[in-house]
């Protein structure tokens, strides 16, 4: 009887187990646990903004709220989720910030450098490309990852690259330069609201494909496995970095410098394999930092 | 500046698109409003009760939903726009053009239908009882007697609702439509440090063409100025 009893909690355990590891993308990201510094206050000169933070302790954090993988937040969960979150509670552990006092902030593409200048937020990680323009309104370091537009099809379509798009209609969100760049390569571009509005999009067959950056295709790919597939090179590269308040410049190197650290120390490995690597992205090479301009 | 003058290719393209959703939609709406306020004041009591629910159904609909629907909802019960595929010139109009016009002219419908009942209300009752006096029909009352009085005095409610429609066009831009609004957002969205330029320009687009249906409802105005 007991002998078949512990037959039974092994198997459970190992149900429970296996049921564990199938979680797809975003579900189960628990990054890995940063330690949040002590008295991080006392390593910043005076006068700093990162001393103003870490005294006060909290910290607001602009993310993207529709981006499975890099920030992502549901309906059900209090908290976004994905790999610019995971950058974003490094460099808040590093001003001695547990990501209970991070306050997240949805920031959409077009109101990111407004949010910066007038101090709705602290700091930006929404899949932040780095651009000279924007670089004349905001401050931008990083990158922290480089990434490229692929794009994502039915699995039974027979689209495997850019050229196969030409003249066809192709979705990604209205705005945003992955629409710029694949009307340039000759397609029809069409913007909706939300990635996940491109998605489905694709799969009721109102367009041929939707195109955006391939770590964000390959969350969505991951969310309806078996439907959807990334295919293609990359045909562009997009830096994305760290958007900060212009009028501190001072930032900048502490960015470099916690993120370098995150990169040896094994923690930005760890963030992209929890977030980016259940849906098949293979963790690239830490990217080469910018220098900062003193 | 500089911007907008490198880009104007785009912001005239941009504004084509608006146009030709605005023209679309609106000539099909003020058709549609047409049938509607006649089966509004008609004799006939299913049609009078079919109309005005549909009426306040749609009119009390924010557009965003009504285009929603359209958009999202309507191909999944087998109502798409996927058999439209139109090139003009530069311009194609595809499914998302389809159902943004065919959600713009639905709505739009309602409200053209209400500024012309104000115009029938506005006709004294005893013109249409001294046409039926005289033997017309329910057909001939409204088209010989009613309705051209009753568009005269709906010039300005229509011009209104015109101009309403043209703004309207906007919403489409999250719907798949390269209009104005859409292109507006990709440059502000490259080109940060000009906003207040792009801004200031596609503002002042839509002025001039409100302006201009403001214009052209003037001059109907005085031209059917009733005696």
């Amino acid at each position: 009887m007991r002998f078949i009893r512990t037959k039974a909690a092994v198997a459970v355990a190992g149900l429970t187990l296996s049921l564990a590891a199938c979680g797809d993308a975003g579900s189960d990201s628990e990054g890995p646990d940063v330690e949040v510094k002590e008295d991080a206050a006392s390593e910043f000169d005076d006068g700093t903004r990162m001393k103003e933070l870490a005294e006060a302790g909290a910290i607001k954090i602009g993310v993207k709220y529709d981006q499975p993988g890099l920030g992502f937040k549901d309906a059900a969960s209090d908290t976004p989720e994905g790999f610019d979150v995971e950058m974003a509670k490094i460099l808040a552990a590093d001003l001695g910030i547990a990501e209970d006092d991070v306050e997240w902030v949805e920031t959409i593409s077009d109101n990111r450098e407004p949010f910066l200048q007038d101090g709705t937020v602290d700091l930006v990680l929404a899949s932040y490309s780095i651009t000279d323009d924007r670089r004349e309104v905001v401050g931008q370091a990083g990158p922290y990852m480089i990434t490229g537009q692929q794009l994502l099809v039915k699995s039974d379509s027979d689209i495997e690259s850019v050229e196969d798009v030409k003249g066809k209609e192709v979705c990604s969100v209205t705005g945003s330069t992955s629409l710029e760049t694949i009307e340039a390569k000759g397609a029809k571009g069409v913007g909706l609201d939300t990635y996940s509005d491109c998605a489905q999009k694709v799969l009721d067959g109102s367009v041929e494909a939707m195109t955006t950056d391939g770590s964000i295709l390959a969350g969505l790919a991951a969310q309806n496995e078996g439907e959807l597939k990334v295919v293609g090179e990359e045909f562009s590269e997009e830096r994305i970095g760290v958007g900060y308040p212009k009028d501190r410049p001072e930032m900048c190197q502490w960015i470099v410098d916690t993120l370098t650290e995150a990169n040896e120390d094994g923690d930005w490995e760890a963030a992209f394999e929890s977030t980016l690597g259940p849906s098949g992205v293979d963790t690239p090479e830490f990217p080469e930092m910018d220098a900062c301009e003193s | 500046m500089q911007v907008i003058i490198d880009n104007f290719d785009v912001v005239l393209k941009a504004f084509a698109y608006t146009i030709a959703l605005f023209l679309s939609s609106g000539l099909v709406a003020l058709v549609l409003g047409t049938i509607l306020v006649a089966m509004r004041v008609g004799p006939v009591a299913v049609m009078r009760k079919a109309s005005a629910v549909y009426v306040t159904l749609v009119r009390n609909t924010p557009l965003l939903i009504v285009l929603m629907f359209m958009a999202i909802a309507a191909p999944k019960i087998g109502i798409n726009f996927r058999w439209l595929d139109v090139q003009i010139g530069e311009l194609s109009f595809t499914s998302f053009f389809g159902a943004a016009f065919i959600g713009l002219a639905l709505y739009t419908s309602t409200f053209v239908c209400e500024a012309l009942r104000s115009g029938v209300n506005a006709v004294p009752l005893g013109q249409a009882e001294a046409a039926r006096a005289i033997g017309l029909p329910f057909g001939g009352v409204m088209t010989q007697v009613v309705l051209p009085q009753a568009v005269r005095a709906s010039v300005p409610p229509l011009a209104s609702t015109m101009i309403a429609l043209l703004k309207n066009t906007s919403v489409a831009a999250v719907f798949g439509v390269a209009e104005a609004v859409s292109r507006m957002r990709a440059l502000t969205n490259n080109n940060a440090s000009d906003r207040w330029e792009i801004f200031i320009v596609f503002a002042l687009g839509y002025i001039i063409l409100v302006e201009l249906i403001s214009a052209i409802a003037i001059f109907l105005e005085r031209r059917w100025r009733v005696a």
